[in-house]
């Protein structure tokens, strides 16, 4: 793939992402954990139908960017973003945003799987039945294609009424992915998705994600630069709650334009 | 061998032989418990026990009413506790957290468990036995059923705050509500926990007598009226194993039996049965 991108400091990439509509994008976004900031300012257009990454070093902010796209951060006191996300038009940061009816339209995996404490059908069609009125025949199919989508239908499709917490580590979290894809967002968010796992079931998560990209807009945060390059059209270098460097993947490794985005993809940081 | 090492080995031995020892200390008087409890009572156990009420000193008896009755007080305090438990367990782990409300209900919840239970016999005593004027089976649930709510209580709280907020933020990312998080994904989680919580919660109740003496009383008689005085074994075992009769005292031994045999084989069947649940 061949993308022509200038990664500019911050904000849109100047050319190759300029064609394709953003999915989401930040605007002055700023987040605080109580006093401390943890996000600052940040502006970046997540392109539609593509991955995105996000990689810096540990406490830079990737995640927490993350779970300002799906407002998760709501869940606990004290923790408040400003400035603008906008989702479809609208800014998600609004008071009045409809949590719930966001959460379905972007999925999210986080870094450990979490199965829910029910079978493998159930833990499908547990987020489908929320905000669908499928018949037993329509579910059936639903947990069928959301399996295949997963990669998980072969090795799942004889003990669907197995408990998810008796499958295997890298198992659960493709039954994860299963469970995000299935209630069919616009977006899904995944969170350091194979750092619990084996190189082999990160490998098939990785050729997953390759597969979902046609479908849904993908952004990943990741500590694997390998990963970043491998599965990702768009690279972000966060430090620090900055966004540094933000460009098409191939620009962003081979032809770094900030000396700190080149001095740690090289290993040489601090 | 260095002395360091050898001195680390010593140390760990002797640590062990420490706690081996707290150990047997410790079982050796529950133990002996038993073993008096086993030896006394299994004399008293019969089919009449089960069928013949308490009887008058001197003649054949069992205690049909006594049983009755205390497995009435206990399935309604329980069937009564058990929901307000869970639902409080529920808000203080899940909305109330640091709140002012929950720290003051939590505060309040300890004194509650450990409040001597006596205090809560007199409790209801004044605010239902005294103004209804009579004794009876509802004033013992609802004293039994004040021990067993705080006990529920922090036995649902403790588990919910055991689920990691993990498994709560990917039911949450589905866009599910928040009850519906709690009551499909949390509660279910730690369901076995929440059991075991009203299993101990019953057990605590099946051993009480203080509230009872001041609550149901007693009840010579077959009555299975819950508005009148209700014989129960704890009360029955109290007023028998201080009576001068042989027979009673007899008696007294296989209710004692009779309430440690329940509460055991009630854990035992829980256990299993959530292991079975849980390896499925």
């Amino acid at each position: 793939m061949n993308f022509e991108a200038v990664a500019t400091r911050q904000g849109t990439p100047e050319t190759g992402a300029r064609e394709l509509p953003p999915k989401i994008s930040c605007r002055h976004l700023d987040f605080y954990y109580g006093k401390f900031q943890g996000l600052k300012s940040i502006d970046l257009d997540v392109a539609e139908r593509r991955v995105t990454a996000f990689i810096g070093p540990s406490g830079c902010g990737k995640s927490t960017l993350l779970r300002t796209m799906n407002r998760m951060y709501s869940l606990y006191p004290g923790q408040r973003a400003t400035g603008e996300i906008v989702f479809n038009g609208r800014n998600i940061l609004d008071p009045g945003t409809d949590l719930n009816m966001l959460r379905a339209k972007i999925g999210m995996v986080f870094q450990k799987p979490t199965p829910f404490p029910m079978s493998i059908y159930d833990n499908i069609a547990f987020g489908v039945s929320l905000y669908e009125n499928l018949s037993q025949r329509d579910m059936d199919d639903r947990v069928e294609w959301a399996l295949t989508k997963a990669a998980m239908w072969g090795e799942a499709r004889d003990k669907l009424k197995q408990s998810g917490m008796a499958l295997s580590g890298g198992q659960q979290q493709r039954l994860c992915i299963a469970r995000a894809v299935a209630v069919k967002p616009e977006m899904l968010l995944l969170d350091e998705p194979t750092s619990a796992l084996d190189p082999i079931s990160t490998a098939k998560i990785e050729e997953l994600i390759t597969e979902l990209k046609e479908d849904y807009t993908i952004a990943i945060v990741t500590h694997n630069m390998q990963q970043a390059a491998r599965v990702s059209d768009f690279t972000a270098y966060m430090y620090l709650g900055e966004l540094v460097e933000f460009g098409a993947t191939d620009t962003l490794f081979l032809k770094p334009k900030r000396k700190e985005t080149e001095d740690y993809i090289t290993g040489r940081f601090g | 061998m260095s002395p360091l090492y050898r001195r680390r080995l010593f140390v760990n031995r002797l640590n062990l032989l420490m706690s081996l020892g707290t150990m047997a200390f410790g079982m050796a008087f529950l133990l002996w418990i038993l073993w008096v409890l086993f030896a006394k009572g299994f004399a008293a156990l019969s089919p009449t026990l089960f069928t013949q009420m308490t009887p008058p000193p001197g003649s054949a008896g069992g205690l049909a009413n006594a049983i009755y009755g205390s497995v009435m007080i206990v399935f309604v305090a329980t069937f009564v506790s058990t929901p307000i438990g869970i639902l409080a367990g529920i808000y203080l782990a899940e909305y109330g957290k640091n709140g002012w409300i929950a720290r003051v209900t939590r505060f309040i919840n300890d004194i509650l468990l450990s409040a001597p239970s006596i205090v809560i016999g007199l409790f209801v005593y004044t605010v239902y036995v005294a103004q209804v004027g009579h004794f009876s089976g509802w004033a013992g649930s609802f004293a039994l059923a004040l021990i067993a709510v705080p006990v529920v209580v922090r036995t649902t709280e403790n588990m919910l705050q055991l689920v990691p907020s993990s498994l709560r933020e990917a039911a949450v990312a589905l866009g599910a509500p928040m009850w519906k998080v709690i009551l499909r994904v949390t509660l279910k989680a730690v369901r076995g926990g929440v059991v075991t919580g009203i299993l101990l919660a019953v057990a605590r109740m099946s051993g009480e007598t203080a509230p009872l003496l001041f609550t149901a009383l007693n009840n010579q008689f077959w009555s299975p009226d819950m508005n009148a005085p209700m014989a129960n074994l704890p009360v029955v075992i109290f007023q028998f194993a201080l009576s001068p009769f042989d027979d009673w005292r007899l008696l007294a031994w296989g209710g004692a039996l009779l309430i440690t045999l329940t509460v055991l084989v009630i854990n035992i069947l829980a256990r299993t049965v959530f292991r079975q649940a849980a390896v499925r």
